[in-house]
C-alpha cells in the first residue's frame, strides 16, 4: 500500500513522467542533480506510449527546425544516451503529393527551410519516389524527403529513458497527482497523493495536464487536451522502409520491423483528461483508411487489429511551451501538440540547461510561455 | 436503406440473445439482433435449425432444444442480421459492424450484450503446435462442417470434455484417451455442494451417463493428471503427463484442450464497464444486478457473458435483461418488470443449483494459472510465462504494462488467449488479488476489420446523417 507520509527533498522536481519528463530528469541527473519525478498515473501512460513513434525533422514548424535537427543527431546515437537503441530505424521520411498544387506547396516549403539555413528537406521526382517507395500509388507525382529520419518504438523508448533515469538515481513517484504547490522560502513544496516533495526547482512536463500545473505555479497557459487516433494493422509482408505522410492531409504511415503497419497523422477522437479516457471517432478513422488506400493501394485488404487514441496537449499555435515561468525557478515544457516524440531527447537537455545554466544553447525564444500574455 | 435506429439492440444470437430479442419484441419494442453466424443459435445451438437427423443423433437432445428458440425468433418481428462482425460498441449505444465487406451501424436506446462465453486458455507446453485445438473448436467443426477429429486425446476437465468425447464416439471416432486434471481432492471439496446439485438431478444423471458411455466404449481415462505437455516439432505428435505415480505418453496428432469456459468480456471491457474477479470460477465477469443491468445505464448483459451458468440460465437471463431494457427506455413500467422478473429469477436460481458443485469439481489445476517459465502465454507475440515473471520483477504490475515490457497481448487476438493467464501470473508474482492486478484494456475493433470495410463506414455514417 501507498504511504501518504512520504517526504523527500531534491534539487529539482519534475512533474509528469512522460518522455519529456523522463528526458529532463535524465539530463539533470547526468549533470549531477538529485531529481524526483512525480507522475499522476504511470510513467509513459499517455502520449508517450500512444504516439506513432515518428522520428521526423520533415515538415516541422520553422521555429522547431533547429531543435529538431539537434535532436536528430541525438537519435543517431540514442544508445549512448539510454543504453538502448529504442527501436530507432533510420531511413527516409517522405511527404507525398498526388496533385500539382501539393507539389508546389512542397517546393515552397523546402525553400523556406533552406532560407533559415537547413538543408535536410529535398524535393524528389516521381521516379526517385517510386525507387524509394515501390508500393506508393502510381498517382503520386513526387514528394519531399528527409534522409536519416525514420521511426522508433515508443514503448521501448519510454522504458529505456525510465530505466536509465532510475540507474542514475532519479526517484519516481507514480500514482502521485499534484494536489498543491506552495512556496516555502526559496523552495517549492509539491504536495501529492503520494507525499510532499521539496526542491528549489520545478519543471512542468505534464503534457495535456500542463496547463493545470502551470496555473498552480501562477502561469496562465491554456493547453487543450485532444485525442489523436492511431490504427495498427496485423503483420504484413515487408513492403516499405520509409515513413510516409501526405502534403496538406492528416496522414502518417509506417511499417514496423515486425510487419505491422501504423496509420495516424492527425484525426482526433474525444479526450476526457479528467478520467484518463478517450473516445474514438469512427468518421476520422474511416478517413484514415481512405487516405491510406489512396496513397498505398496495397492496403485495401489489410486487416486492422486495433485503433486507439492517446491524450495529448495542444497549444493554440501548435508549438510547445518551453521556457521559464513567472515565479522563480519554474520551467515549463509541455503542449508538444502531437509532435513531441522526436524532440524528447533534445528538449530534456534544453530544460537541464535552463535549470542549471539559466540559458539554453538552442534558440527557444519562439516557445516562450510569455508569448500568450495578453 | 436499412433501418438504423432501434429501441433495443442485442449483440449475440445464442440462447441469451435470442430470448432477449424475442421477449423485447413481444412487448412492442423495435429490436435489432446482430450475430456473427449465418444462423441463430450461438455456439451451444450452432446450426441447430439445419441439423440433419444423423447429426442430431450425434449431438444429442439438449442441442435440439435450441431449435424452439430459433423458431420463436423466426416468427418474431426482430430484425435479425446474421453473418455480421460487430467491431465496436460505442458508449452512446452505436454498434458498428461489417457484413459482406460493407460497414454498418445501428443505434439502440439500450443495448443488450449477449456475447456468451469463450474457452479458458490452457497454456501448457506445446499448446501452440498445429494439431492442438480446443474441445470447443472440435465441437464447432462437428456442428457446422461435420468434420470429426480422429484419434483425438482430450485433455483437461469439465462437462464439455465428456460431452465432446461422447459426441466423437457417436460419430464413430472414439477418442484415444481422456487425460483429466481433476483430482480426488476436487471431488471431496465439491461434495458439500452435492445436495445443492441434487436439485438438478437431471444434469447429474446426464453427466453420469456420459461417463458410463465412455467406459463401455473402453475409452481410457486418466485422472489427476499433471505435468501435461504436447510433444512435437512442427505438429503435435504425443501427449505426455504424469498420473497415478507414473509417466505416460500417448501418441496422437490431434489434442483437444479444455478447462471450462469463461465469460467473453471483450465488449464489456472495451466499454470499461465494472468487472469483478470470481474466485470460484477463476475469471472476470462484468458486474450486473439480478436483471443484468451493468455499471453503465445503456447496457445490460445477458447469458454466459455475465457469468457462466449454461444455456438454460442464459435463456432466462436474456428475458430478464429484456425486461430491464424495456423498463429503462420506458416501454414497460417498473411494476410490470418486477412482477415478470420475480418468477424468472426463481427459476434461474433453481437452474443454477448445480453450478457450485460443477465449479468446484472441475476447477482448473494450478498448473493452468502458473505455467512453467518456458510455456508460451501470448501466442500472437510469443511471450512466455518466464518473460512475464521477469517483467514483474522489473516493476510491471498490470497486464497493460506487459505491452510496454514485451508486446504481450498486442497481437490480433487482443489478449483473448493470454489475458487471464497474464493476470494470474502477475497476481501470483506480486502477491495481490486478480482484481487489484486487473485486465487488458480492449480497443476497437473487437475483431479485425479491413481498411476497405472501415472506409466504407464513412459513407454509411454520412447517409445516416443526411437522412
Amino acid at each position: 500500500m501507498k504511504s501518504s507520509s512520504n517526504s523527500a527533498t531534491a534539487d529539482t522536481i519534475v512533474i509528469g513522467g512522460g518522455l519529456h519528463g523522463c528526458s529532463t530528469a535524465l539530463h539533470l541527473a547526468l549533470r549531477g542533480m538529485k531529481v524526483i519525478v512525480v507522475e499522476k498515473d504511470r510513467v509513459g501512460r499517455h502520449a508517450s506510449s500512444a504516439n506513432a513513434g515518428g522520428v521526423r525533422r520533415l515538415g516541422r514548424a520553422l521555429p522547431e527546425v533547429p531543435l529538431s535537427a539537434a535532436s536528430a543527431q541525438m537519435w543517431q546515437n540514442i544508445e549512448a544516451l539510454v543504453d538502448d537503441d529504442c527501436g530507432f530505424v533510420a531511413s527516409y521520411q517522405v511527404k507525398l503529393a498526388d496533385t500539382d498544387e501539393q507539389m508546389d506547396q512542397l517546393r515552397a516549403r523546402a525553400q523556406q527551410v533552406r532560407d533559415i539555413g537547413f538543408e535536410h528537406e529535398h524535393i524528389i521526382d516521381q521516379q526517385t519516389l517510386r525507387d524509394l517507395v515501390p508500393a506508393v500509388s502510381p498517382a503520386c507525382i513526387g514528394a519531399m524527403a528527409v534522409k536519416g529520419d525514420g521511426f522508433a518504438n515508443p514503448f521501448q523508448t519510454i522504458k529505456a529513458f525510465h530505466q536509465k533515469c532510475k540507474q542514475l538515481g532519479v526517484t519516481f513517484h507514480e500514482g502521485s497527482g499534484v494536489d498543491r504547490i506552495e512556496r516555502a522560502g526559496t523552495e517549492w513544496s509539491v504536495q501529492t497523493a503520494d507525499g510532499t516533495f521539496v526542491a528549489p526547482n520545478i519543471v512542468n512536463c505534464a503534457g495535456a495536464w500542463g496547463g493545470k500545473i502551470a496555473a498552480m505555479l501562477g502561469d496562465d497557459l491554456h493547453v487543450e487536451a485532444r485525442a489523436p487516433m492511431l490504427i495498427i494493422t496485423e503483420k504484413m509482408p515487408h513492403f516499405i522502409d520509409c515513413v510516409a505522410g501526405a502534403q496538406g492531409i492528416p496522414f502518417s504511415f509506417k511499417q514496423f520491423p515486425n510487419g505491422t503497419v501504423l496509420i495516424g497523422g492527425g484525426h482526433v477522437g474525444t479526450a476526457h483528461p479528467d478520467i484518463n479516457k478517450t473516445d474514438l471517432n469512427f468518421e476520422g478513422l474511416a478517413t484514415y483508411a481512405k487516405t491510406a488506400q489512396r496513397y498505398f493501394p496495397i492496403m485495401k485488404n489489410a486487416k486492422i487489429v486495433r485503433c486507439w487514441a492517446g491524450i495529448e496537449g495542444f497549444m493554440p499555435d501548435g508549438i510547445p511551451v518551453i521556457g521559464a515561468g513567472q515565479a522563480d525557478n519554474v520551467f515549463h515544457s509541455f503542449g508538444y501538440s502531437a509532435h513531441g516524440y522526436q524532440m524528447g531527447p533534445v528538449c530534456g537537455k534544453i530544460l537541464s540547461e535552463l535549470v542549471i545554466d539559466k540559458a539554453s544553447t538552442l534558440p527557444i525564444a519562439p516557445f516562450a510561455p510569455t508569448r500568450f500574455a495578453a | 436503406m436499412m433501418q438504423s435506429q432501434f429501441d433495443i439492440v442485442v449483440v449475440g444470437a445464442g440462447p441469451a440473445g435470442m430470448s432477449a430479442a424475442v421477449e423485447a419484441a413481444k412487448h412492442g419494442a423495435t429490436v435489432c439482433l446482430l450475430d456473427e453466424q449465418q444462423r441463430a443459435g450461438g455456439q451451444i445451438y450452432r446450426n441447430v435449425a439445419q441439423t440433419t437427423p444423423a447429426q442430431a443423433k450425434i449431438l444429442g437432445k439438449d442441442y435440439l432444444a435450441g431449435g424452439r428458440l430459433v423458431q420463436e425468433l423466426g416468427q418474431s418481428a426482430v430484425d435479425h442480421r446474421a453473418g455480421v462482425t460487430v467491431w465496436n460498441v460505442g458508449e452512446d449505444g452505436a454498434v458498428t459492424y461489417s457484413r459482406n465487406e460493407q460497414a454498418g451501424q445501428v443505434r439502440g436506446q439500450h443495448v443488450i450484450i449477449a456475447n456468451g462465453a469463450t474457452e479458458r486458455p490452457v497454456p501448457i507446453p506445446g499448446w501452440t503446435l498445429p494439431g492442438v485445438i480446443t474441445a470447443g473448436a472440435a465441437q464447432i467443426m462437428m456442428k457446422s462442417d461435420g468434420l470429426v477429429a480422429q484419434n483425438a486425446v482430450l485433455v483437461g476437465s469439465g462437462p464439455l470434455l465428456y460431452l465432446v468425447a461422447t459426441q466423437l464416439l457417436a460419430a464413430g471416432a472414439p477418442p484415444k484417451a481422456l487425460v483429466e486434471t481433476q483430482t480426488r481432492r476436487n471431488l471431496m471439496s465439491a461434495l458439500p455442494h452435492f445436495f445443492g446439485a441434487v436439485k438438478d438431478w437431471k444434469q447429474l444423471v446426464k453427466g453420469m451417463r456420459f461417463l458410463v458411455t465412455l467406459k463401455r466404449a473402453k475409452v481410457p481415462r486418466y485422472t489427476a493428471a499433471s505435468e501435461i505437455a504436447v510433444e512435437g516439432t512442427d505438429h503435435a505428435q504425443a501427449v505426455t503427463f504424469r498420473a497415478g505415480g507414473k509417466d505416460h505418453r500417448i501418441e496422437t496428432d490431434m489434442v483437444l484442450l479444455h478447462q471450462g469456459v469463461v465469460p467473453n468480456t471483450q465488449i464489456s471491457r472495451s466499454l470499461k464497464l465494472d468487472h469483478r474477479f470470481d474466485d470460484i470460477q477463476r475469471c472476470f465477469h462484468p458486474v450486473t444486478d439480478a436483471l443484468g443491468q451493468s455499471s453503465h445505464p445503456l447496457f445490460s448483459i445477458a447469458g454466459d457473458g455475465a457469468g457462466i451458468g449454461g444455456a438454460k440460465v442464459a435463456a432466462i437471463s436474456g428475458r430478464l435483461a429484456a425486461l430491464n431494457a424495456l423498463a429503462s427506455i420506458g416501454k414497460i413500467d417498473a411494476g410490470l418488470r418486477d412482477t415478470q422478473a420475480a418468477g424468472l429469477i426463481r427459476s434461474r436460481q433453481s437452474e443454477l443449483s448445480i453450478r457450485p458443485f460443477l465449479d468446484v469439481l472441475y476447477t482448473p489445476p494450478e498448473e493452468v494459472f502458473a505455467p512453467a517459465d518456458d510455456t508460451i502465454i501470448c501466442r500472437c507475440e510469443e511471450v512466455r510465462a518466464g518473460d512475464i515473471r521477469k517483467f514483474a520483477a522489473m516493476g510491471c504490475d498490470g497486464p497493460n504494462r506487459t505491452k510496454v515490457f514485451g508486446r504481450c497481448g498486442m497481437g490480433p487476438c487482443q489478449g483473448r488467449n493470454c489475458g487471464l493467464t497474464v493476470t494470474e501470473i502477475l497476481a501470483a508474482e506480486h502477491k495481490r488479488t486478480q482484481n487489484e492486478v486487473g485486465a487488458f484494456r480492449i480497443r476497437a475493433p473487437l475483431k479485425p476489420v479491413t481498411l476497405s470495410e472501415l472506409s466504407a463506414l464513412s459513407d454509411t455514417i454520412h447517409q445516416d446523417k443526411t437522412q
